[in-house]
């Protein structure tokens, strides 16, 4: 559990040989793998939030966005750095994020086509209120 | 695989050859929406005939794809991207099994819901597709596209009758929660994918195990990086994006509500059709790309599926909307399939196939008989509605107490077989000495205790047909050839599977080895 607590800290904060300032400015300037991943954590865990407390399904519905986008920004991110160690089949993430950003416009064509359907019948878009269905 | 690409053509027939399934019912998917055009509106039907001649054209070609192609399986496709094997191949077969029953028993139930559009049979054939590439996709990226042309097709046929409230919200919950476990899967994905440095399941298979044991492969991402905490975070990511599409608790409620407020025909594709095309994925997924680690997610899976059994079984219990309790029902049965996956032996992979073959049939029967109660100013989808139907119509009630006593597991019928199957695999696991745990044995304990809670309330369906007071409609039933002809088809299925079962078992034993040898070989190597 130790080394699990201390690796993820090593991987957030990549340990520098000269001071902390030295490390930020390196950081910032060069930012290397680390840094995208906590970045596209960060969405995943913001859209995840987003999902449960938001009562407006346009509003939730952009929070899904935000976690497609984590997985986009995890697959770009990756590819680049397997590309720059010698990986070139990793393409492949690249690739994969074109997909994933097709699907989402059609997964976006699809979503709002329900929202006018229901709002025709119902006139919400909050989730608290579309409740004929329970238990 | 992809730089391969340079060298060669984009594709050749063969691969053509080998996907010539998925392509005929793209085509006849493209037909219908066509047809639904030209046609007069009188006409209509004529889109469900011939989506029908789709799937049988589909099936002769599959069953020829597996005749010419028996010695020399896994087949790999457009560069690894696709892969046939016997395990895609049954699973194909059972959703091509469901798209047909399901046109079938939806011919009459669109006419009385006044729905009756060739859109809704050209959506009902992409979602096949989906499923069919679902089941035969052996790379992230076709896996994930397919998941989403399956998906996509369903946000919208459960919301396919418009005008109903009740669909609307139920399309809408639906797309919600779908859309939001896609997005945790592909998370998942994305980190398999850095992890491994491939989207192709064979080398995230071979990485993961050289992960576990130590030494990361060329090519993959430096030791650096905590890999190890890595793979649990995509693995725990990826679990949980799955259970939400097989409704496996705690991601379950969107299956009632999806299942209530879709169209009846709708709602059995989806608990058949979706469900099993899921389990595909989750084999595909845990079995080949992640079974190395099968002693990290095996104790994660038997607790989910241990809650599931629980909580699906004594939900169905307290329900009176008949469609509301075969969606809990539906999601016990999860919890009895993820038992296969947890064993993850032979006999585990035969249940797997064999119970979602028969659960297929069983409850297409079971959502044929509710759909020939609705009619104009009726809904007929509670469970007293189906009061006195001993008397109304005594084949529909003998169909429907088989398909009940199916779905319940009795002895004789299809769903002993495939749960006969489900459990013994555990068994064995339990008794084996090199992975046997305790724990195997007390969860198969717990699943048989579990089907024995599940009797009552599909026995309650039984009682209330032959020992009800009355007739709640004396009308006669909405029948029409094609939902009777469907009816037959999966009762027998059912009663054949059930009294004389060998020659399918031996059939799902040569068709899921692909799958047991890849799992044993990524097992045996850690």
């Amino acid at each position: 559990m130790n080394n699990f607590i201390s690796s993820t800290l090593a991987l957030v904060w990549q340990e520098a040989p000269v001071g902390r300032w030295q490390t930020i400015k390196v950081g910032v300037l060069e930012p290397d793998l680390s840094k995208f991943l906590v970045i596209a954590a960060l969405l995943f865990v913001i859209g995840v939030a987003g999902v449960l407390t938001r009562r407006n399904i346009i509003v939730i519905f952009m929070s899904i966005e935000l976690i497609l986008n984590a997985a986009n920004l995890n697959f770009i991110a990756f590819a680049r750095y397997l590309q720059d160690t010698g990986n070139l089949n990793a393409v492949a993430g690249q690739v994969f994020t074109i997909f994933i950003i097709v699907v989402a416009a059609a997964e976006a064509a699809i979503g709002l086509g329900l929202v006018i359907a229901l709002y025709r019948n119902k006139e919400t878009i909050f989730v608290d209120k579309i409740d004929l269905l329970k238990w | 695989m992809l730089l391969q690409a340079n060298t060669t053509a984009l594709f050749s027939v063969r691969d053509l050859q080998l996907i010539a399934p998925e392509l005929i019912l793209t085509l006849s998917a493209c037909v219908v929406l066509v047809l639904e055009v030209i046609l007069p509106r009188r006409e209509r039907k004529w889109t469900a005939y011939f989506s029908l001649a789709g799937i049988a054209l589909a099936a002769v070609s599959l069953f020829l794809l597996w005749q010419t192609n028996r010695d020399n399986l896994p087949l790999d496709a457009f560069y690894g991207m696709v892969r046939i094997d016997g395990f895609g191949l049954v699973f194909k077969t059972i959703f091509l099994l469901a798209a047909a029953l399901t046109v079938a028993i939806s011919l009459r139930y669109l006419d009385v819901e006044g729905e009756q559009r060739g859109e809704y049979y050209a959506l009902i054939l992409f979602a096949t597709v989906g499923m069919m590439f679902l089941a035969c996709g052996y790379d992230l990226i076709s896996l994930y596209i397919s998941l989403e042309l399956m998906a996509l097709t369903f946000y919208v046929l459960v919301g396919f009758t418009k005008r109903d409230r009740r669909s609307n919200e139920a399309g809408m919950k639906y797309f919600l929660l779908g859309a939001f476990s896609s997005g945790v899967l592909l998370y998942g994905m994305s980190l398999l994918f850095g992890i491994a440095g491939s989207t192709n399941l064979g080398d995230i298979s071979q990485s993961v195990t050289s992960i576990l044991s130590g030494a990361p492969l060329e090519g993959a991402l430096a030791g650096g990086l905590p890999l190890r905490p890595m793979l649990l975070l995509a693995m725990i990511a990826l679990a949980a994006g799955l259970f939400f599409k097989i409704a496996a608790v705690p991601f379950h409620m969107w299956a009632p509500d999806a299942y209530e407020g879709a169209p009846t025909s709708v709602t059995a594709f989806l608990s058949t059709g979706s469900k099993a095309a899921s389990f595909a994925l989750f084999a595909r997924i845990f079995l080949e790309a992640l079974g190395g680690m099968r002693a990290d997610w095996a104790p994660l899976l038997g607790l989910v599926a241990a809650i599931t059994i629980m909580v699906g079984n004594w939900a169905a219990v307290t329900q009176v909307n008949a469609k509301r309790l075969l969606a809990y029902s539906s999601i016990s049965n999860a919890g009895y399939l993820l038992l296969g996956v947890i064993a993850a032996n032979e006999y585990g992979y035969i249940g797997l196939v064999v119970y979602l073959f028969v659960y297929t049939l069983m409850n297409i029967g079971a959502f044929g008989v509710i759909i020939s109660l609705r009619r104009r100013g009726l809904v007929g989808d509670n469970v007293d509605d189906l009061t006195g139907l001993g008397q109304k119509a005594p084949g529909m009630a003998l169909m429907m107490t088989i398909f009940m006593l199916s779905l319940g597991g009795l002895p004789l019928t299809g769903g002993f077989i495939g749960k006969w199957f489900l459990f013994g695999g555990l068994l064995q696991r339990a008794a084996d000495p090199a992975d046997g745990k305790d724990w195997y044995l007390w969860l198969a304990i717990w699943a048989i205790l579990n089907t024995v809670v599940s009797f009552f309330y599909y026995v309650r369906f039984i009682r209330v047909m032959y020992l009800g007071d009355g007739v709640a409609d004396a009308r006669p039933l909405s029948l029409s050839p094609a939902l009777r002809a469907a009816l037959v088809v999966a009762v027998v299925g059912v009663i054949v599977i059930g009294v004389y079962p060998q020659p399918f078992i031996k059939l799902a034993q040569t068709l899921v080895s692909s799958l047991s040898d890849a799992a044993s070989g990524a097992f045996a190597l850690r």
